[in-house]
């Protein structure tokens, strides 16, 4: 028999070695899923988890996809670190998407270079603004960020179906619910020649390294990351937990809704009723999985980026179900949740336990 | 706006309010002991396809509602297991549970998606049913309307009145202390996150077995987080799950009676009705902080591990 005991101190082998730990994890029972669905397990993981990465085409499109999981997923751990907990990311995508799709309908005939830069300071603002309200009631009213940023994705969602069934449908559309497609001052550049990345993904990484220097080395970063891991030593400091929760709001905001313009202004060109197939929901578990740091999270919107392209291909050339990229998303948090367990805890032989010397007392584990 | 349109919309009230009611009352006890679980959506949709396909295959709606109990908290059982046993962070497991549910039932429902069942019957009752006005209003409805206020009842009294609902809430206060008299403070919270399971799979399986009897991938539309703002809107009383349910299920089927009211609004802002009531429930009750000093549950979202 095995029994669990507290490591005199958290393991930082573990704490790298649990995302691959979970990957592993999540690789092994995809496979063994596979072989369920009256698949080869091996083919089935070659096509879903490798193919897509062994062509050029394919790593452009890992590329595109990882953008918003990158985006959203950065400013999201930022607020986890400080306990504040934006979960709404996908409606703060989807009203920037309204913003930026908003400014290049508007501009549908004006030929100039100052579109695109209107459109993603419209898109980081409409972000902001619909983080912003969670972000007020949280520190006016004490009210649960969780509910309301999650309810305004709803909300979110419903305004942009309003818009793109009634006023900004495109008239000569056939009654379609779509807007008119962007002009091409209104659509972000090509990185590559016959690959779909786009402008986004450099400004994605840009804004990662931004981040990084935001939470390592400034001191507002520095006390969003007291705040969350000793929140009684962050208010002896006397760190302001609202202005925690203000900057986290705003930072993710302002991210999910430059990506909520990457993809209008990128892969769709348009207004359309769903821009997003819950890419701010996925930055949740990217956020974790990478370690809630930078530039952890951009090797995990990576990953979740290969986890999106993988099903389609599987879908395409097994006929496996597409749903099944959800339950790996699922999957995967929930195998690193769980091997998060060895940062903490060794297992050891149980009957050494009179003989272990007895760790500080930590009862309980506050989060 | 006539008597017309008044009755079928209070009759639908109850059943929008319905699923509510269960899955609300479920969490309600588990935090009540301490434990937040964020994966009340996740349980919904997986007892909702589960329901929905068991009763497609076996023509039998009980057995579906049984099914759907099960499945959802074999999903609870993996959240129980990682926060309880492994005690990892129950925001983050919750929100994995949520997210895991939705892939989950998606994966499942794949085949269901276009087909449709018979819909859970509503009772008669001679006499009763046929009074004008109080018998649609009253006594028409299926089991699990009745059955979850009965819940409700049951709860309140098993949380207020008996030996299991006073250590229930002992845990949840202090599961230290809990522990020093000898109270099984970890088994106890498995059994509270498996009845919120059970209840939040039950609320599931009545959208897709008598809401509307039919799979839609991700159904629930957010109903799993007004369940869980209902729990903080009854300041974590079960009699104040019936009143927010009830009043939460109003305002979700004004947008199909919208138009006999005379609302000429485009419905998609009446569908976001419920999502801002949520909102503006939430200030108003978190707005004084003594409401939710004085009755959250002390240790709620903390995990505890026993140091023997």
């Amino acid at each position: 028999m095995l029994r669990l005991e507290l490591r005199p101190e958290p393991s930082r082998l573990m704490m790298f070695a649990s995302p691959m730990l979970a990957a592993l994890a999540m690789l092994l029972t995809g496979s063994i899923l596979f072989s369920f669905l009256g698949q080869d397990p091996l083919q089935g993981f070659y096509v879903y988890f490798i193919k897509p990465a062994t062509t050029l085409y394919g790593i452009g499109e890992l590329l595109l996809k990882a953008t918003p999981l990158t985006l959203c997923g950065v400013g999201l751990a930022l607020g986890f670190r400080a306990n504040v907990w934006n979960i709404g990311a996908d409606g703060q995508l989807t009203m920037g998407a309204i913003a930026g799709g908003c400014v290049a309908l508007y501009f549908q005939d004006v030929d100039s270079a100052w579109i695109l830069p209107l459109m993603i300071l419209a898109g980081a603002l409409g972000g902001m603004a619909w983080a912003a309200i969670p972000a007020l009631l949280r520190t006016r009213f004490n009210t649960s960020e969780i509910l309301v940023s999650l309810m305004l994705v709803y909300v979110a969602y419903l305004y942009l179906s309003y818009l793109v069934h009634g006023p900004l449908r495109d008239p000569d559309g056939f009654n379609f619910p779509q807007s008119k497609m962007f002009a091409d001052a209104a659509l972000l550049p090509i990185l590559v020649e016959g690959l779909r990345t786009n402008a986004a993904f450099l400004v994605a990484l840009l804004l990662t390294v931004g981040a990084w220097f935001f939470s390592t080395r400034t001191f507002a970063g520095y006390r969003m990351q007291v705040s969350g891991m000793a929140p009684a030593a962050a208010v002896y400091a006397g760190f302001s937990e609202q202005r925690n929760v203000w900057l986290a709001f705003m930072i993710s905001g302002a991210m999910a809704g430059m990506a909520g313009v990457g993809e209008v202004a990128g892969p769709i060109g348009q207004l359309q009723p769903s821009v997003s197939p819950g890419y701010g929901f996925a930055a949740i578990i990217v956020a974790y999985v990478g370690r809630l740091h930078p530039v952890g999270v951009l090797l995990a919107a990576l990953l979740m980026s290969l986890l999106y392209i993988g099903g389609e291909s599987a879908q395409m050339e097994m006929q496996l179900p597409s749903a099944i990229t959800g339950l790996f998303q699922g999957m995967l948090l929930f195998y690193l949740l769980a091997a998060d367990l060895f940062i903490h805890y060794r297992f050891k032989p149980a009957h050494s336990s009179a003989t272990r010397a007895t760790p500080v007392s930590r009862g309980e584990i506050a989060s | 706006m006539t008597l017309d349109h008044l009755i079928p919309f209070l009759a639908s009230t109850a059943g929008a309010a319905t699923p509510l009611v269960l899955a609300a009352t479920g969490e309600l006890v588990a935090e009540r002991s301490g434990v937040l679980n964020l994966g009340v959506e996740g349980m919904m949709l997986v007892g909702a396809v589960t329901g929905f396909g068991v009763t497609l295959s076996t023509g039998q709606i009980s057995l579906g509602l049984l099914a759907a109990m099960l499945a959802a908290m074999a999903t609870a059982l993996i959240f129980a297991f990682l926060t309880l046993t492994l005690q990892t962070n129950q925001v983050a497991t919750g929100l994995a549970l949520t997210l895991f549910g939705v892939g989950l039932s998606a994966f499942i429902g794949r085949g269901l998606v276009g087909q449709t069942v018979e819909r859970l019957p509503n009772l008669s009752f001679p006499v009763l049913s046929d009074i004008p006005f109080f018998g649609p209003l009253l006594f028409r409805f299926d089991v699990l309307v009745y059955g979850s206020i009965a819940l409700v009842l049951i709860t309140g009294w098993m949380l207020a009145r008996t030996r299991l609902g006073l250590i229930i809430r002992a845990i949840g206060e202090s599961p230290r202390s809990g522990h020093a008299i000898g109270y099984p403070v970890i088994a106890l919270r498995y059994l509270t996150v498996l009845f919120g399971g059970a209840m939040a799979g039950l609320g599931g399986a009545y959208l897709s077995l008598a809401l509307t009897p039919m799979w839609v991938e991700g159904m629930t539309a957010g109903r799993g987080w007004i369940a869980l703002a209902l729990v903080v809107f009854a300041t974590w009383k079960p009699r104040g799950v019936i009143l927010g349910a009830y009043l939460f299920g109003g305002v979700t089927v004004l947008q199909f009676h919208g138009q006999g009211f005379g609302l000429a609004i485009p419905s998609e802002f009446l569908s976001m009705l419920p999502y801002l009531a949520t909102i503006v429930v939430l200030v108003f009750i978190s707005r004084k902080p003594q409401t939710i000093l004085l009755n959250k549950p002390m240790s709620l979202g903390q995990n505890f591990r026993a140091d023997h």
